[in-house]
């Protein structure tokens, strides 16, 4: 079980959170079908550093961003939606 | 290749099985050039192969397997077999793969221990009744076996079940018969075999890198053990299938997620079916060694692991223990994990890329043993006339922008 630092509330079992797919996916305002498809259902599912979202839904319930190694689970940073990932 | 028969097994046995010879060719490295290349040496990509060379006589074909065949999810899964799913295009896609099941140890002379045990799938609330009741009723009308259950007539099919526990009371359930079991690693084997026999090299140990286009699509790949040539290459990958279409250019509709397992110790026969609960998440079968076979459900997030999270398995045995309190005192053996490929729709990916001369077969989720032939099948026919099959037809890739979903998040059985 992952241990996840949420930005407000801290340290936190993962079973406190809910994840809630990739992040700094930017919803476009026209778009073909091709387009919408990628903006749905395309994603980078990359093997190595990820940017993800999660929420804290057993606790302060609000949405947060992680940077997570997905071979290691390893997470390096959990940031504020809207903020630009730490390196 | 020796066939295998009573008198090939006598005079082994006179021999002292001194003379047997390697099932399969094992070519260290890849031809430069091949009609096809199959990347990914599960049972998909094998079966995939073996059917290209028997039903389609393509003369020079290779499977490029990263790590040992059949090491992956073919070996890390369940083994259920089943076709009850809800829609027509899935229970026809399923249900081609179960009717080759069915004949599959005579078709590759390799004995894959099918066993339709039947698979019965539990009904716990007054909603598990009607969705149940929905499946049945859907898989008739598609012509595929599917029978509902008195919770008497459930517990009769399968003695050990508790249908008045006060947690977890059945209500009735929906029973397949010809579903049941396979060994999962003599289907790898088998199709190796018999695919190396018609002149497929396996290579294992071989990992792609790269992939290599000109204007007309695709000419070939890169790998640890050199170049090769191909204008027509299957990607049957399973989880690190966006990996490898990412070398092409493709982004897919995909997450890999890890998905667990577990075996107990093993003990004398006491479980004669497949039990699945969707409801309470666990199912179960015991193998013919004796251990009970128990699937887990997949994390939460999208990993590469192979490991997945304890909790997990704590979860799965606690409704086991709910359902079977017989299994309390089992001791459990092992668990592991598999890294699975899941779609939005929870159905598969087969068919033709916006790269001509690639195709995929891919996103099978959590479930993708029980296609195993089916799916080879289907497939070889796509790469082999580089059109989709009736039957893989409406798993092709651009549902997902035409908008064409096969919805299969129930009949999948594992939450996710």
């Amino acid at each position: 079980m992952l241990l996840i630092r949420c930005p407000w509330c801290g340290e936190r079992p993962e079973i406190e959170f809910r994840h809630a797919g990739e992040a700094h996916l930017a919803r476009p305002a026209a778009a073909t079908d091709a387009e919408w498809a990628a903006y749905l259902y395309e994603r980078a599912n990359p093997r190595g550093w990820a940017r993800e979202r999660w929420r804290h839904a057993h606790g302060c319930g609000r949405f947060f961003n992680a940077r997570r190694h997905t071979l290691t689970d390893c997470i390096a940073a959990t940031y504020a939606p809207g903020e630009e990932p730490p390196p | 290749m020796t066939r295998f028969s009573w008198a090939a097994l006598a005079r082994g046995a006179l021999r002292g099985h001194r003379a047997w010879t390697p099932q399969w060719r094992s070519p260290d490295r890849p031809q430069p050039d091949y009609d096809a290349v199959i990347v990914g040496g599960g049972g998909h990509g094998l079966a995939t192969a073996y059917y290209l060379a028997k039903e389609y006589r393509l003369g020079r074909i290779a499977v490029l397997e990263k790590g040992w065949i059949g090491g992956g999810n073919t070996g890390r899964n369940t083994t259920i077999i089943r076709s009850n799913y809800l829609f027509p295009e899935s229970a026809a896609l399923y249900d081609h793969a179960v009717q080759l099941w069915e004949g599959l140890s005579a078709e590759l002379n390799y004995n894959v221990m099918f066993s339709p045990r039947g698979v019965l799938m539990l009904a716990h609330s007054h909603h598990d009744v009607q969705s149940g009741l929905r499946h049945v009723h859907a898989n008739r009308l598609a012509g595929v076996d599917n029978e509902w259950l008195t919770p008497a007539e459930a517990k009769a099919f399968c003695p050990p079940l508790d249908i008045a526990t006060p947690r977890w009371p059945v209500f009735g359930a929906a029973l397949q018969r010809r579903g049941g079991v396979a060994r999962h690693d003599a289907v790898a084997w088998g199709y190796a075999r018999a695919a190396s026999a018609l002149g497929v090299d396996i290579i294992e140990g071989c990992e792609v890198t790269g992939i290599t286009r000109d204007a007309a699509g695709v000419t070939g790949l890169e790998t640890s053990k050199g170049p090769v040539r191909a204008r027509r290459i299957g990607v049957v990958a399973a989880g690190s299938t966006s990996l490898v279409m990412a070398m092409a250019g493709l982004r897919m509709p995909l997450e890999s997620f890890p998905l667990q397992a577990l075996v107990s110790e093993p003990v004398k026969p006491v479980f004669p079916c497949v039990v699945m609960s969707n409801t309470v998440h666990a199912y179960i079968s015991q193998s013919d060694k004796g251990e009970l076979v128990i699937g887990a459900g997949t994390d939460q997030y999208p990993s590469y692991s192979q490991a997945g999270g304890v909790q997990i398995l704590g979860h799965t045995l606690e409704a086991i223990c709910e359902l079977f309190p017989i299994f309390r005192r089992m001791r459990m053996l092992r668990a592991w994990g598999g890294i699975v490929d899941v779609t939005p729709d929870r159905s598969p990916i087969i068919g033709l890329t916006p790269v001509p001369g690639l195709f995929v077969n891919c996103g099978w989720g959590t479930g993708g043993f029980k296609a195993t032939p089916g799916s080879g099948h289907v497939f070889a026919a796509t790469i082999a006339r580089g059109e989709p099959h009736p039957i893989a037809a409406p798993f092709s890739l651009d549902r997902f922008t035409t908008g064409q979903l096969i919805d299969e998040a129930a009949a999948a059985a594992v939450a996710h």
